[in-house]
């Protein structure tokens, strides 16, 4: 008798151990990436070492800008707060080995997409955040107002460690123009010498450009030529190998994106529960189960949105609010005139 | 026999320990590497890699390979490092010499100059040269010509260039001079050693250097023409010039930061050098009537070197290590061209760092395996 309770017992907490074990999602079990996120309590994000608009720290140390609101949204969805992330400023040259040794968890740094990225070094881009393209700046004392007036010669300085360089060599072969590169290891450092006049021109992608110009001794001295040399998909890049944070981060974005094309944003984002249109509601958590997918609760979606806002809100706050690119161009949405469009949160 | 084992056993066990060590690095990447699809290999050396820099000293560009640009990078570092060890041994000797003058003036120049230079962190120097001193520069079309027909620019330094002619027929009559410098000098000794007699070795020397390529032009249809760098217009305001040779600006306060700096600590292996020499020495050496001039050359310096060139050695390998801090400043050295975009281009970090790490360790062995033999052949043999 006394062996049977003892039997008994043991098979309750043997079972016991089993549940406790199933209620902890299969998705978190499987995502070795969330599992350690949750543990530690905040996002590891790798930005930028200063670029207004996309990644930029004020005096206190604060961190803004459209790539920064990704991370932010993957930590409302993933930890229920905006603000814990930890933000880690990287260089170009530096930031695809930190993400891929693991110092980092999310790459939100004005990255571009190209095929050779995302096959070959062990990274996978999950989606874009903005649509830009590489432009040139030049003194608007030369005279110079499109590219096709460039003549042999013309020095051009840029950073090293991006697609930049490639592009350059593109363009100016295409044209047949002989050139001379001037390649910095940081953004500053060419900000001083094109400023000092040691090139003609100055040439990154254009939401670069104009962010940089506004770090010139005379901003309105210079101006960013129309033409538009290359496609730079930018956008949040994670390790291979972790689909379910690979998935987390890239509906984390969609869904800022999806927010502001049915009219969710921040300040009603609580109402919108009530909507009559399923796709809302289904948005802010109010229908379906969307969130089990990822192992995480059903009001992630409602908390990007409320705390980090949606895709407009962001681009309003952080780009256009402060003067860089007041146009949003190819970055509005495909119901109205731009590209943006994503696959439907369902 | 068990005194032979009780050596041996320590000695295997640190083997294996860094054998270890070592493996248990290279096992942890390949898993890692291998966990994030990522293949190691030193196969894209051979493509294509589509990227141009700025400055090289062979034929490059963006069609040629990532061993080519590598080749680039190699050149550039060696540049940088041979002409700033010329420029800051000559300096630093000085420096030292003047150190130890009993002109107050000189001392004192001398003394500050070191001890500002070498405690203000390098970086900081090359940043100073680049962006403070190059911001001082005039614009192309506002530059006034130095020398005649060179120009200073805040987009480089444009000098005339060399048009040779029968190049070759030059280079022979230097050789030529040289091979009869030695054989003089062989002559010079052994006239001093079997009668007595000084020959004004240094004279003659300086003489055939010059007379002997001099020779060539007038005979040996060897001729120079320059090429002089044009001014030319890109746009309304901005020009450049053409023609002649272009020295970036990167390269020049590259050079000029790594050699000042260098130059004090090498200054302090000079003083050293001659103060460690006792002072009885430079009595005796003029008690039997040599000049000021023989004493330095005869007496002090082959004493006095034995202290300076080993760390000397250091400081030309600080120098070429401390080349690498070009990338700051858009030289396009190994660590910037190599380390940095084809690094940025491939994202073979693993690869492209070891090969880095392995260049300059051999770049430094080989300087110091240089300086060694130097260093023993100058060495007081005694007997």
């Amino acid at each position: 008798m006394f062996k049977l309770i003892k039997q008994l017992t043991s098979l309750v907490a043997v079972i016991a151990v089993l549940f406790a074990f199933t209620t902890e999602s299969m998705a978190a079990k499987k995502s070795k990436t969330l599992k350690n996120t949750q543990k530690k309590g905040f996002v590891r994000c790798g930005v930028s070492q200063g670029l207004p608009g996309f990644s930029n720290a004020d005096a206190a140390g604060n961190w803004t800008g459209v790539d920064v609101d990704v991370c932010r949204a993957v930590a409302a969805a993933v930890l229920g707060d905006a603000n814990k992330v930890k933000f880690t400023p990287l260089s170009a040259k530096e930031r695809f080995t930190a993400l891929t040794s693991g110092e980092i968890d999310i790459l939100s740094r004005n990255t571009t997409w190209t095929l050779s990225r995302d096959a070959d070094i062990g990274l996978t881009f999950v989606g874009v955040n903005f649509y830009d393209g590489q432009g040139f700046m030049v003194r608007k004392s030369s005279g110079i107002t499109s590219t096709s007036q460039f003549k042999d010669g013309t020095s051009a300085c840029t950073n090293i460690g991006t697609t930049t360089e490639l592009n350059m060599r593109d363009f100016f072969n295409s044209k047949g123009i002989s050139y001379e590169p001037v390649a910095f290891e940081k953004a500053d450092e060419v900000v001083a010498a094109y400023d000092a006049g040691r090139c003609d021109t100055y040439t990154t992608d254009k939401s670069g450009l104009a962010a940089q110009r506004t770090k010139l001794s005379n901003p309105d001295d210079h101006i960013v030529l129309p033409e538009t040399i290359s496609k730079e998909p930018l956008g949040p890049v994670v390790r291979q190998g972790d689909s379910v944070w690979e998935d987390i981060v890239r509906w984390s974005l969609n869904v800022m994106i999806e927010a502001e094309e049915y009219g969710v944003n921040s300040a009603n984002a609580d109402a919108m529960k009530t909507s009559e249109n399923p796709a809302i509601k289904r948005l802010v958590g109010a229908e379906g189960e969307l969130g089990a997918a990822f192992g995480l609760d059903n009001e992630w979606s409602l908390r990007i949105i409320k705390q980090v806002g949606n895709y407009g809100e962001s681009y309003k706050r952080n780009i256009a609010d402060t003067g860089i690119l007041p146009d949003r161009g190819p970055n509005e949405l495909w119901t109205k005139g731009g590209i943006l469009y994503v696959p439907p949160a369902r | 026999m068990n005194f032979k084992l009780n050596k041996i056993i320590p000695q295997l066990v640190t083997l294996l320990v860094v054998v270890l060590i070592f493996g248990f690095f290279a096992f942890n990447a390949q898993i890692n590497m291998d966990n994030r699809g990522i293949e190691f290999g030193f196969g894209f050396l051979t493509q294509e890699s589509s990227f141009d820099v700025q400055f090289s000293l062979i034929d490059y560009d963006g069609s040629h390979s990532y061993a080519r640009a590598y080749l680039v990078g190699l050149l550039n570092t060696l540049l940088v490092a041979f002409i700033g060890i010329i420029i800051s041994t000559i300096l630093g000797v000085i420096v030292g010499i003047a150190r130890l003058s009993p002109n107050y003036l000189i001392e004192r120049t001398a003394a500050v100059y070191v001890e500002f230079f070498r405690n203000v962190p390098l970086l900081l120097q090359i940043f100073f040269w680049y962006f403070a001193a190059l911001r001082a520069l005039p614009l192309p079309q506002d530059s006034e010509p130095i020398l005649g027909f060179s120009y200073l620019t805040i987009k480089g330094l444009y000098t005339p260039s060399f048009v040779w002619e029968n190049l070759n027929i030059f280079f022979y009559s230097i050789i030529a001079a040289i091979i009869s410098i030695v054989v003089i000098k062989n002559y010079a000794k052994k006239l001093q050693e079997n009668q007595g007699k000084q020959l004004p070795v240094f004279s003659i020397s300086i003489g055939l250097l010059i007379i002997l390529p001099l020779l060539t032009f007038l005979t040996g249809g060897v001729s120079l023409d320059f090429e002089i760098p044009v001014l030319k217009q890109l746009s309304t305001t901005g020009f450049i010039y053409e023609g002649g040779l272009s020295i970036p600006p990167e390269l020049i306060a590259l050079t000029l930061a790594l050699s000042l700096y260098t130059a004090t600590f090498i200054a302090e292996c000079v003083r050293a050098g001659i103060q460690g020499i006792s002072k009885g020495q430079k009595e005796a050496a003029a008690s039997i009537g040599l000049t000021p001039n023989q004493i330095l050359k005869l007496v002090i310096m082959p004493q006095a070197l034995r202290i300076i060139i080993p760390p000397t050695t250091n400081q030309y390998l600080n120098l070429t290590k401390n080349s690498s801090l070009a990338a700051a400043i858009a030289y396009p050295d190994l660590v910037l061209v190599f380390a940095g975009t084809a690094l940025m281009q491939t994202g073979r970090a693993i690869e492209i760092v070891s090969i880095t790490m392995l260049t300059y360790l051999s770049i430094s062995l080989s300087i110091s395996l240089l300086m060694n033999w130097y260093n023993k052949k100058i060495a007081i043999k005694e007997k």
